[in-house]
């Protein structure tokens, strides 16, 4: 079977995020872009299926600006065997994310879909949750272990209170969690060999998709900020501050 | 116009969720409907009756709801979307499986996650891991939101007199079936709702050390909670984990204990009422948003705040 993988490019982790000046959205000229960290784990989760005998091609696709291509190589070089850009300048909302990625399905038809749980610049936790109602395809989200078994897959869950787990018929929607697994580092050789992978780009527009969303944002702010705070000399100084400062204890 | 809140609830009765998410469908200010779907859950279909502000209630008792599965639920409520201008459900796992399939399924963007309404069709949400507020503004025709419990004061319990309607159930997919679950039992408080929380990170070292914070936490009624780097390193379960990508907590009192303050875990915590920190390094990020710190070696601080408590 095909498995498809979603990798959105966004601003790197390990950068604080700032409002642009015109309060439109985040300043993203000359920061640090990456792969989503929980696209890493769905790559990752897709090759180790491929090298367990369960899959035979791993499609990585991406929706976003042309940069969006060096996000694909990087999933090339983890061991993806090709992908597919679907590029656009606008921000798409994730019904229309999941709206391209079903028309996708249909064409290629996977046994799996893998997506993270959440882009961590929209922070939605949407997307295949919304990929799965559309295909009528079965989900499994925030998935910390999957074994697949023939025509099916059993899935642990991390839910609130705990771990729960669900047996889904494959074609299925898997959404990963953190724990899931430790995605690989693409080796140097690897990365030149990924140059040579297959990788197809298609203009949003051509896909004939309806991306149009009723969804606008009209201002983005920076967060409230606390105040600064005191630096207490001892455990007896906390204490008391606690019980009589701010009497929380 | 009316708002239909999707109640949640286990072993028959409302999850605390549930009060929160009521009180920001009296913020939207439309009648409110509380839909219960479940197998055998009447007494959670009449205590939702009684919420202040409830009125109505819907109620589905039926084999289908006996687990929380998303492809059930989802279907059950766009059957009856229709009568709805809003559908709210929860930010928790739950509310997040199954709100993002509702809304696909009516033709509608999904808004995820609100902290606060500015209008019946603007609401405002947290991007970037909290660091920045997105003011959003909807035109569709239905609104399909989660709310982030921690920014709507829990709606009273008592107070309403709503009518249960009975509705019918919309039929169960086959595609997926529950196998089981792990719950981590604890006589604590829930951490999202918890008035205390102590949090310990991978200055813990490991799992037996977060005896100390069981201990504190004892003492002060808190619930205990993680970084995810503790969690990652096996110390404590992944439901303990707070932060951009697990819950979010906003107690009276946050207690960060051998955590740095990366931003994935601020995210999860930083609209706590008070933060302490007791770290080691000084420059530990955590200082920036604590109240309180305390720069020492947490060996040595957590059993002195211990012995303090009993004080
Ligand atoms: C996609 C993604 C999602 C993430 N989501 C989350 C999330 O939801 N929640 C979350 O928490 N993190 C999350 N993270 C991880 C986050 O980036 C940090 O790695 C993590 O929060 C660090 O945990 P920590 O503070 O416990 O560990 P560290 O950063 O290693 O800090 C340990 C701290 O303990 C202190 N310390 C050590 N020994 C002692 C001692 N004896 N006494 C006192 N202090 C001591 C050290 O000074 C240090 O400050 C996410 C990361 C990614 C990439
Ligand atoms: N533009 C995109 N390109 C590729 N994958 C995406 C894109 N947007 C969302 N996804 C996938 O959907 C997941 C959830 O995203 P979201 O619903 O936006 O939080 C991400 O982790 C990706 O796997």
């Amino acid at each position: 079977m095909k498995i498809l993988v979603g990798v959105k490019r966004v601003l790197d982790y390990n950068v604080k995020a700032r409002v642009n000046a015109d309060k439109t959205g985040i300043e993203l000229a000359n920061v640090k872009m990456s792969m989503n960290p929980f696209d890493e784990i769905a790559v990752e989760e897709a090759l180790r299926i491929k090298e367990a005998g369960n899959a035979d091609e791993v499609i990585a696709i991406s929706i976003g600006p042309s940069q969006s291509q060096e996000t694909i190589r990087t999933a090339l070089a983890m061991g993806a065997d090709r992908g597919i850009l679907i590029e656009t300048d606008e921000l798409l909302q994730p019904l229309a994310v999941a709206k391209l990625f079903q028309q996708l399905v249909e064409k290629e038809k996977p046994g799996l879909v893998i997506l993270g749980k959440q882009a961590i610049d929209g922070d939605n936790n949407q997307t295949g949750q919304m990929l799965s109602a559309l295909t009528g395809m079965a989900q499994a989200t925030f998935a910390s272990k999957v074994e697949i078994d023939g025509q099916s897959a059993k899935v642990t869950r991390e839910v609130d209170a705990g771990l729960e787990s669900i047996k889904i018929t494959l074609p299925a929607i898997l959404t990963t969690d953190l724990r899931l697994n430790e995605p690989r580092y693409a080796k140097l050789p690897n990365i030149m060999k990924a140059k040579k992978k297959p990788l197809e780009t298609v203009p949003v527009a051509d896909t004939g998709v309806d991306i149009s969303s009723k969804l606008s944002v009209i201002e983005v702010n920076e967060p409230e900020q606390r105040k600064a705070g005191v630096i207490v000399s001892s455990v007896a100084e906390l204490v008391e501050k606690l019980r009589n400062e701010a009497k929380v204890i | 116009m009316t708002t239909l809140v999707v109640a949640e609830h286990e072993s028959g009765a409302l999850r605390q969720a549930t009060f929160n998410v009521v009180a920001a469908a009296k913020a939207i200010g439309n009648d409110i409907t509380v839909l219960v779907a479940g197998q055998g859950a009447g007494e959670v279909a009449a205590a939702a009756g009684n919420i202040d502000g409830v009125s109505k209630v819907l109620h589905a008792d039926d084999e289908a709801y006996a687990q929380e599965i998303a492809e059930n639920l989802s279907a059950l409520i766009v059957s009856i979307a229709g009568n709805f201008s809003h559908i709210l459900f929860a930010a928790t796992a739950a509310g997040k499986n199954v709100m993002p399939r509702v809304a696909a399924l009516l033709n509608v963007d999904g808004i995820s996650d609100i902290t606060s309404v500015v209008s019946v069709d603007t609401f405002i949400r947290p991007i970037y891991a909290g660091n920045a507020m997105a003011t959003v503004k909807s035109q569709d025709t239905t609104k399909v939101i989660t709310v982030r419990t921690t920014s709507f004061d829990p709606a009273n319990e008592s107070g309403g007199s709503a009518a249960v309607e009975t509705v019918a159930g919309a039929g169960a997919s086959d595609l997926v079936a529950f196998i089981g679950e792990e719950l981590s039992q604890s006589d604590r408080p829930e951490l999202t709702s918890a008035d205390i929380v102590v949090s310990g990170g991978r200055g813990m070292q490991n799992g037996d050390n977060f005896a100390m914070l069981d201990e504190i936490a004892a003492k002060l009624n808190a619930a205990v909670g993680a970084s995810r780097a503790a969690v990652d390193s096996g110390f404590v379960p992944n439901e303990y984990q707070v932060g951009q990508t697990g819950k979010v907590v906003a107690p009276n009192l946050y207690i960060a204990v051998g955590i740095s303050g990366a931003i994935q875990h601020l995210a999860g915590m930083k609209d706590s009422k008070v933060i302490v920190a007791i770290n080691k390094d000084e420059e530990a990020p955590i200082f920036q948003v604590a109240d309180y710190g305390l720069v020492a070696d947490l060996f040595e601080a957590l059993p002195e705040l211990s012995k303090a408590l009993d004080g």
